[in-house]
C-alpha cells in the first residue's frame, strides 16, 4: 500500500502574494492539484483546474478574454466559474462541460485557495496571519519555491535551535542553543515557547533595539495545522519586564510563513517579516527583507540536502531529539488532518 | 475531470418504492460510501440480456445516510432494459459501482437559484435544494410531474424549503409559467434544470428569449426522454446497404453498430455529437433526444443523434459517413462523393 499524501486537502492554502494575482494567467500547483489563477477585471482573484474539459492542455497556455478563459489549443472558453461560454463548430455548448473552479479567499496579503471539498471551505478557517496586513505593523516578504517536502521547512521552523548554527553570523549565537524551551499544543495549534533571559543580543537584534547591554529575548513560535508558522520575536533590555509581557521597552517582530505544499516534495513558501517598530520607514523594511533573505537562503540550502538525502534514505526513519518536540507535535496534526479526510472518504464521521 | 474510475462492490442495503413507479434504493459500497458533490452521479454496472452496460443514477441527497448513496429508479416501459434490472434486484443484492462524479454542480457565486424539476429529474437536485437552504442562499424549486403519486421526494422537499417549493402536478391542472418565472428570477441567478427533453428544451428557448447568459442555465440530460414514446421503427443506410430494425429498447447507434455499421460515439447521452448522421428522408416524425443541436437545427431535421434521438410513427433513410478507401485528389481533379 502507498503512503497516504503528506498534506490534507480540505485546508486554506496560501496561491501567491496578493500583488502577485494580475489580470493574467498565473499557473501553480497547490495540494498536487494543478491550477490557474487570475483576476477578473473587477479585481475578483480565480482559480480554476488547470486542465482543458477536451484534451487537458493547461488553459495558463491560452489567454483571457475578459473575464473568461480561453484554451490555446482549441479555443474553448469558460468563465470565472470555470463553466464553458464557448465552444467551437457547434450551435449549443456541451452541458457537462466545466473545468473545477476553487474556492479563493484574500486574507492577510495573500490569496488562498481550497483544493478539497468546496462544501467545507469555510472562510474562518483561513489562517490568522493578520500582521501582515495591520497598520500597527510594517513589512514585507518573498517566496521561495524550495524543492522539498514543505513538512521539512515546518520542522525547521518549529525549532530554532538551529539559528546557532546555520545562522551564527546574524540571528543566531550559543544563548540560544543553551536556553531551555517549552511545548504546549492545543487541537490545530502547537506553540514552542523559549525565553533567554540577561544574555548578549546576537548583531542583527543589537542593531534593531539600537541600545547597549544586554536583553531578553524571546521566540515564541506557533504552528496552525497543516503548514502555517508565525513566530513572535524580539529583544527587550534585561529588567525591563519583558517577560514578565512588559515590552514597552523592546522591539518585536513576527516572522510569517505558510507553506503550501505544491507535490509531495515540492512547495511554495511564503514569508514575510513584520515589525512594531519604525514602521514609517521603507528603508528597514527593505534592509530586513533583504537581510531574511539571506537567513532564509542558509535554510533553504539544508533543507533541499536533506530532501535529496531523504530520496536516497527511503526507508530511513529519523532519530529524534528533544529539540524536535514542537515538530513531533505539528507533524501529529498534520497526520491527524490527514486521517480524518480518510475517514471521511470512507464514509466514516468522526464524533465531535 | 473525467477519469478512468475506481470501481467498487456496493449491496443493495434497502430499498422502498418512494413514488408510483420510482424505486429508491441504498446502496452500500465495500469501505463506505463517500461524501460527493453536488449533482453527483453513480455509474452502475447494468445487465441487460446478459450483457453488461452502464447506467447513471444522481445521488439523492446532500451526501450519504448510514454509510449509503441513495438512488431513485424510475421504471422505463419501453427502456433500454436498465431500469427493469435494478427494479428486479433484491435486498441484498451486490453491484459494481464507480466513484461518485458531477458535471451538475452549483455555483458558488449566484445570487438566486431556480430550481427546476421534472419527473425522476427531481433526483439531483435534492441535493442541490438541501444545500442551497442550508448555506442560506436564495432558491426557489418548481417540480413537475404527471401526478402526485408518482412524485418522489414532495415530503423531503417541503421540509427543506418550505414554500419556496411549488409542486406541479398534471392530474391537478398546474402547468409552470416558465417565463414568469424567469422574469421574477435575478438577472444573475441561475436555473438548475433536470427532467425530460420537452420541459429541458422549452426552458432552454424561453431562457434564450429572455437574453440572459447561456452558462447559467445549467442543465443535465441522460438522453432517455423524448416527445413520443419509444417505439420499434427501421433505419435504412442504402449506401452501404443495410435495412435495420431499433426495437423499442435499443438505441438506433447499437441497431447500426449490430449491423456493422461503423458509428463514433462517445457520451451516449446526446451531448457530444460525434454519432451525428445525416438524415436522408423519413416518414412519421423524427423524435430529436439530444441537447448537441439548437432548436433550429432540430426543425431543419437535416442531421440526427443516432444515440439518443428516434423516429415515431415512421422510419428514416440515412448516411453514414462511409466512402470507401478512394485516394485523395486535388486540384482540378477534385470531386465530391457521388450521392445516394
Amino acid at each position: 500500500m502507498t503512503a497516504p499524501r503528506p498534506f490534507p486537502l480540505n485546508a486554506w492554502y496560501a496561491a501567491a502574494w496578493d500583488s502577485e494575482l494580475r489580470h493574467e494567467l498565473l499557473p501553480r500547483t497547490i495540494a498536487g492539484a494543478k491550477m490557474v489563477l487570475y483576476r477578473t477585471d473587477n479585481g475578483d482573484a480565480v482559480a480554476l483546474q488547470d486542465a482543458c474539459w477536451h484534451r487537458l492542455v493547461p488553459l495558463s497556455m491560452g489567454k483571457l478574454i475578459g473575464d473568461d478563459i480561453q484554451c490555446a489549443y482549441h479555443g474553448i472558453r469558460y468563465n470565472a466559474q470555470g463553466r464553458c461560454v464557448f465552444m467551437p463548430s457547434q450551435e449549443t455548448i456541451n452541458p457537462s462541460a466545466a473545468v473545477r473552479s476553487f474556492p479563493v479567499v484574500e486574507r492577510h496579503r495573500f490569496v488562498w485557495v481550497w483544493p478539497g471539498d468546496p462544501a467545507l471551505a469555510d472562510r474562518a478557517l483561513v489562517p490568522d496571519l493578520h500582521w501582515n496586513k495591520d497598520p500597527a505593523w510594517a513589512g514585507d516578504g518573498k517566496t521561495i519555491h524550495a524543492a522539498c517536502d514543505y513538512r521539512l521547512i515546518v520542522d525547521n521552523l518549529m525549532d530554532l535551535t538551529h539559528e546557532t548554527f546555520i545562522h551564527s553570523s546574524s540571528i543566531g549565537n550559543d544563548a540560544v542553543a543553551e536556553a531551555p524551551f517549552d511545548v504546549t499544543h492545543g487541537d490545530r495549534t502547537t506553540t514552542v515557547t523559549r525565553w533567554m533571559v540577561d544574555i548578549e543580543p546576537p548583531p542583527f537584534w543589537r542593531k534593531q533595539l539600537g541600545k547597549p547591554g544586554n536583553v531578553d529575548r524571546w521566540q515564541i513560535i506557533q504552528f496552525q495545522a497543516p503548514c502555517t508558522v508565525a513566530i513572535d520575536v524580539g529583544v527587550a533590555p534585561t529588567g525591563t519586564g519583558a517577560p514578565k509581557g512588559d515590552r514597552s521597552q523592546g522591539v518585536s517582530m513576527v516572522v510569517i510563513n505558510t507553506i503550501t505544499p505544491a507535490t509531495e516534495k515540492t512547495c511554495h513558501y511564503f514569508w514575510a517579516n513584520v515589525r512594531d517598530y519604525r514602521i514609517d520607514e521603507q528603508r528597514v523594511t527593505t534592509e530586513i527583507r533583504d537581510a531574511i533573505t539571506r537567513v532564509f537562503g542558509e535554510d533553504e540550502r539544508i533543507v533541499e540536502a536533506q530532501q535529496r538525502a531523504i530520496d536516497e534514505n527511503p526507508d530511513h526513519v529519523f532519530y529524534n531529539l528533544n529539540i524536535d518536540a514542537g515538530a513531533m507535535w505539528a507533524r501529529r496534526q498534520i497526520d491527524a488532518m490527514v486521517e480524518a479526510e480518510a475517514q471521511m472518504k470512507r464514509g466514516v464521521r468522526l464524533a465531535g | 475531470m473525467r477519469s478512468d474510475r475506481n470501481w467498487t462492490r456496493a449491496a443493495i442495503a434497502g430499498a422502498r418504492e418512494a413514488a408510483d413507479g420510482v424505486r429508491e434504493i441504498l446502496l452500500k459500497p465495500e469501505g463506505g460510501a463517500g461524501s460527493f458533490p453536488s449533482g453527483a452521479h453513480l455509474a452502475i454496472r447494468v445487465i441487460v440480456e446478459g450483457k453488461t452496460d452502464l447506467r447513471y443514477y444522481s445521488l439523492v441527497g446532500e451526501g450519504p445516510v448510514d454509510g449509503c448513496w441513495r438512488i431513485a429508479v424510475k421504471r422505463a416501459e419501453p427502456g433500454r432494459g436498465g431500469s427493469h434490472y435494478m427494479w428486479s434486484l433484491p435486498v441484498g443484492a451486490r453491484l459494481e459501482v464507480a466513484e461518485p462524479d458531477t458535471h451538475f454542480e452549483l455555483s458558488r457565486q449566484a445570487p438566486d437559484h431556480l430550481l427546476i424539476a421534472g419527473g425522476i429529474g427531481v433526483t439531483p437536485l435534492v441535493g442541490m435544494a438541501a444545500r442551497l437552504a442550508r448555506s442560506g442562499r436564495k432558491v426557489r424549486m418548481l417540480y413537475a410531474g404527471r401526478s402526485r403519486r408518482a412524485m418522489a421526494y414532495v415530503d423531503e422537499l417541503t421540509e427543506v424549503l418550505g414554500d419556496r417549493l411549488e409542486v406541479f402536478a398534471g392530474d391537478e391542472g398546474r402547468r409552470i409559467d416558465l417565463a414568469a418565472e424567469f422574469d421574477r428570477l435575478d438577472p444573475a441567478g441561475e436555473a438548475y434544470v433536470c427532467g425530460p427533453i420537452s420541459l429541458l428544451e422549452g426552458a432552454r428557448s424561453l431562457w434564450q428569449a429572455s437574453g440572459r447568459r447561456p452558462e447559467r442555465f445549467v442543465y443535465e440530460t441522460f438522453g432517455s426522454s423524448g416527445r413520443f414514446a419509444s417505439e420499434r421503427f427501421t433505419v435504412h443506410a442504402p449506401r452501404l446497404g443495410v435495412s435495420v430494425a431499433v426495437e423499442a429498447g435499443q438505441s438506433m447507434l447499437d441497431a447500426l453498430e449490430a449491423a456493422g455499421v461503423g458509428v463514433v460515439a462517445d457520451c451516449r447521452r446526446g451531448e457530444c455529437g460525434l454519432c451525428v448522421v445525416d438524415i436522408v428522408s423519413f416518414t412519421g416524425t423524427v423524435d430529436h433526444r439530444d441537447v448537441f443541436f439548437s432548436k433550429a437545427q432540430h426543425a431543419e431535421n437535416r442531421k440526427i443523434c443516432v444515440c439518443v434521438s428516434r423516429v415515431s410513427g415512421g422510419e428514416i433513410t440515412i448516411d453514414a459517413s462511409y466512402r470507401s478507401d478512394e485516394p485523395l485528389r486535388s486540384g482540378p481533379e477534385i470531386r465530391r462523393a457521388v450521392p445516394v
